[in-house]
Parts: C-alpha cells; structure tokens; sequence
C-alpha cells in the first residue's frame, strides 16, 4: 500500500515539475521533458491501435525464447564446468572474463553473423545470459553441503542418482537464483539486440520514439521494459523461489 | 566375522605425523564396537576408512570377505549432523536409501514404516525436516540408516550434538533397538560413559601414536545402568586409558 502511495506522490511531483518548468517557466522545450499525462495519453493511443501489444508480444516472445535457449546452454556448459576438473581450471575462468563483456558489444558481431534479423536478436539474449546462468550452475553445485553427497555416498547412491536426487534438489534454490539473474541479463540484452536491429519490438517503438523526437514515447516504452522486467521476477521467479525456501523452512 | 581391519595406517598428504598407525581390529557379526579416544586422536577418519570415505595409506579394511575400495550401502554411516535432506520429510528421507536400491514401492513403505515405528516417530512421518527438534532428526537419521539392512552400520559421534538430556534419551532407546536388532555395529564417541553403556568392546584409541591403546570387554548384563558400581568403575579404567595414564 505504502509504494501506492509513493508512487502517486512521485508522479505528482514529476507533473508538477512539467508543468511548472515547461509551461510556467519556458526552461524547458516542451520535447525535451517528457511528462506523465503526456505518457499516459500515447500509451492509451498505443493501446487502441494494438501496435504495443505487438512491440510487447515480440519483444516477450524473443526474450523467452533466447532465455530458454540460454538456460539449455547455461546448464549443460554449468555441468561440465562444474564435473570435470579440467574445465573447471581452463574454460571457467574464460567464461567468466566473456561474462563481463556488457552484452550491446555483442550486437555488431552478431548482426555481421547473421545479418539484421531475429537470429541476431537471440544470438545476443544467448550470449548476454548464457554464461551468467553456467556460471551460476557451477556455483549452485559448488555450494552444496558435503554431508549431503557424503550420506548418499554411503547409501550407495550411483553417478545418476547423485545428480537426480540429491544434487539437483540440493542445488535448486541457487539454481533458482541463478535463472533469476539470468532472465534479468536475457531481458537487457533483448533490449540492446532490438534497438540496433530492424524488426517489430519494445526495442525498435523505444527507438521509433527517438526519430520522431517523441520524448513522451520514449518514457512511455522505458517504463513498460521496466514494468514487464518487474512482471516477470515478481509473478515468476520469486514465487518459485520463495515456494522453495518455505517448504526447507528457509523462510 | 564381519568387518576385519588389518594393519591399517593413515596420513594425509599435508602432515608429517601418522593420523591413525597400523591399526588392526576384528568385529563379530552383530557386535556392538566402540572407538573413544580424546579428540583429534583419529576416531573419524578411522570410521571414513571403514566407510570407504578415505583411502588407507597402507592396510586394508574386508568387510564380509570383500575389500573396501569405495563407499557403499553396505557400510551406511550415521553422521553428527544429521545429514537429511531438507526437500524431503521425515517418510521420504526413511525411504530414501531404498528408493535409490531400486525396492518396490509396497516394501519401501513397509519397512519405512516399521523403522519409524521402533524410532518412536510414527505421529511425524509427512512432518518437514525443519519442523522437528535435533533428537527426531537424528531418530529419523537412525530409521534411515536401519532401513538399510547394512552389513556394518557406522555411527559417527552420532548423539554429540544433542543436548544431554536427548542425547541420554537417544542412547537408551539405541541400546533397545541394538537388543531388538542386533545389528553390527561401528560407533565413535568420545563420551566414554556412551561407550560402555552401549559397546560390547570398547576400543581406545592412543591419541598420540594413533594406534589401538587397549580394547576393553564390557561384560555387564543389559539394559545398563550408569550408576551401578561396576559400570563406575569401567568407565574410570577407560578414561584412564584414554588419558594416555597406565
């Protein structure tokens, strides 16, 4: 109720600075400060003709699914890193340094690569989560407490039923984390992918704004990244997570 | 015999001094064994040998015939800490070891359920882990452990953790399962009262050679009682033992 509030506050506060600097004052050129009623009016313009539903639609659609591509590769590299030794000493600490790599400097490469198309778009969401997720991966298993391998060590468990029933149980609420921080570098990166390319998203509406000088359009897209970002940590990731903290009563 | 240690040695790559120094001890089938010695004189990594944890320097550890080159069901061990799994309740913890042996589902939950009936735990089997004290956890631990039929069952200080009082309570109901079962038995403590009110023999270990110092036979009638004169005076010959005093 309190952040309601805050925000109500904070948006009158915002309107009243446009109004006060822009229309009072003039020290402002009226498309350089974007203002809320001024958001609200394009969104509700974005709405009737449907086109945002289709920016977000895209955008959410690329993103899940380079995320998805992502976590297959994030957890298949993790388990290597994290199984063989030799990995774990020669490629980790390569990942590592290509994990530190802001993921826009992917998008030149990968447009050479694969032309001004959505494979180019994804190839970015990969590379800019991928790593984070198998790094997160190795760490999850890292983490877990010896004594849980040690008894089931001694209860005869094999190789499979290791990884099956007590190091992926084990590791999951860090794994959890880990997809948590990976979907959130996934979603920037869709971002950078789809500002520097061509085809329909939050993206390209984010740059349309920009070319048409439209500084309301371009808040108005900022917030609702921001908001579908917010969407998707708190109805998803969270929820999983904090289901699986209660149920160890780590919560 | 069920378990044959023969000159066994132990030292760890980081240290000058032999952990454990040729240490040799046979166990009956359905023995009841105690390891006291002061701390750090070597009782742990003895048991990880057995449990095939830890590799010998030199020596060997046959279990039923067979050597012991890694670990296994046959050699379960019950830890200080519990070592149950928090994503799983009291029943599916129990279950556990026979769930990855591949049993039957009907036999699984039979046995489960007559292992936590002799733990006294029957009200909490659906329970999580993390809503039951540290005696239950243990209990549960045990049931886990006696689910599995082990040739030798290993218990590492396994009451050490627990305040006194639960810690007393866990041992009297062991002894009661031990006559029930008669299981064979491995146990380490360095609580030498623990050692004979629950051991048949009970094995000192010298903390600074790391050898067998003597071994003890505890020949008193059971259930014990820790306040009968000869129960006293066992346990102030071991403590002398163990306190490196001839």
């Amino acid at each position: 109720m309190s952040i309601i509030i805050f925000l109500v506050i904070l948006i009158l506060v915002w309107q009243g600075f446009y109004m006060v600097g822009v229309d009072w004052l003039h020290l402002y050129k009226p498309y350089s400060v974007p203002s809320p009623l001024g958001v609200g009016k394009r969104f509700i313009e974005f709405c009737s003709d449907g086109s945002i539903f289709q920016s977000v639609g895209n955008s959410l659609l690329r993103g899940i699914a380079g995320f998805l591509i992502a976590v297959l590769i994030g957890i298949v590299v993790g388990l290597l890193i994290s199984h063989f030794k030799y990995l774990n000493k020669n490629l980790k600490p390569l990942i590592l340094g290509i994990q530190t790599l802001p993921s826009v400097c992917w998008v030149p490469f990968s447009i050479l690569w694969f032309g001004l198309s959505t494979q180019a778009i994804l190839f970015v969401v990969v590379m800019g989560s991928a790593f984070s997720i198998s790094i997160s991966v190795d760490n999850a298993i890292r983490n877990i407490q010896p004594i849980y391998t040690k008894a089931a060590l001694t209860m005869g468990a094999t190789k499979k039923q290791m990884y099956l029933h007590v190091v992926f149980p084990a590791a999951l609420p860090e794994l959890v984390t880990g997809l948590k921080q990976g979907w959130s570098f996934a979603w920037r990166a869709l971002m950078a992918g789809e500002v520097m390319t061509t085809s329909i998203g939050l993206g390209q509406t984010l740059i349309m704004g920009r070319d048409l000088a439209d500084i309301d359009q371009v808040m108005m897209v900022m917030i609702i990244i921001v908001l579908i970002g917010i969407l998707i940590d708190k109805c998803i990731f969270s929820v999983i997570e904090k289901k699986i903290l209660r149920k160890r009563g780590l919560l | 015999m069920s378990v044959l240690i023969s000159n066994l040695s132990k030292r760890f790559d980081n240290s000058e001094q032999s952990t454990l120094n040729n240490i040799s001890l046979e166990i009956e089938t359905g023995e009841f064994v105690c390891i006291v010695g002061a701390s750090g004189c070597g009782k742990t990594t003895l048991l990880n040998l057995v449990a095939g944890l830890e590799t010998p320097t030199t020596g060997e550890v046959i279990v039923d015939g067979e050597k012991v080159t890694k670990p296994g069901a046959d050699r379960t061990v019950m830890f200080q800490e519990h070592g149950l799994y928090p994503w799983l309740n009291v029943m599916e913890n129990v279950k556990f070891p026979l769930k990855l042996a591949g049993a039957p589902k009907e036999e699984q939950e039979k046995k489960a359920n007559y292992y936590l009936d002799m733990v006294g735990l029957k009200d909490y089997k659906d329970y999580p882990i993390h809503q039951i004290s540290g005696g239950m956890r243990q209990r549960t631990a045990l049931a886990r452990a006696l689910t599995m039929d082990s040739k030798v069952l290993l218990m590492d200080e396994p009451f050490s953790a627990l305040d006194k009082q639960t810690s007393n309570q866990l041992r009297e109901e062991l002894q009661r399962i031990w006559l029930e079962t008669h299981k064979t038995i491995l146990f380490i403590t360095h609580s030498v009262e623990e050692s004979v009110y629950l051991a048949d023999r009970v094995v000192v270990l010298s903390p600074d050679t790391g050898s067998v110092a003597d071994i003890v036979k505890i020949n008193l009638e059971r259930p014990r009682h820790v306040y009968s004169p000869e129960f006293v005076e066992l346990r102030h010959l071991i403590l002398d033992k163990v306190r490196g005093d001839r």
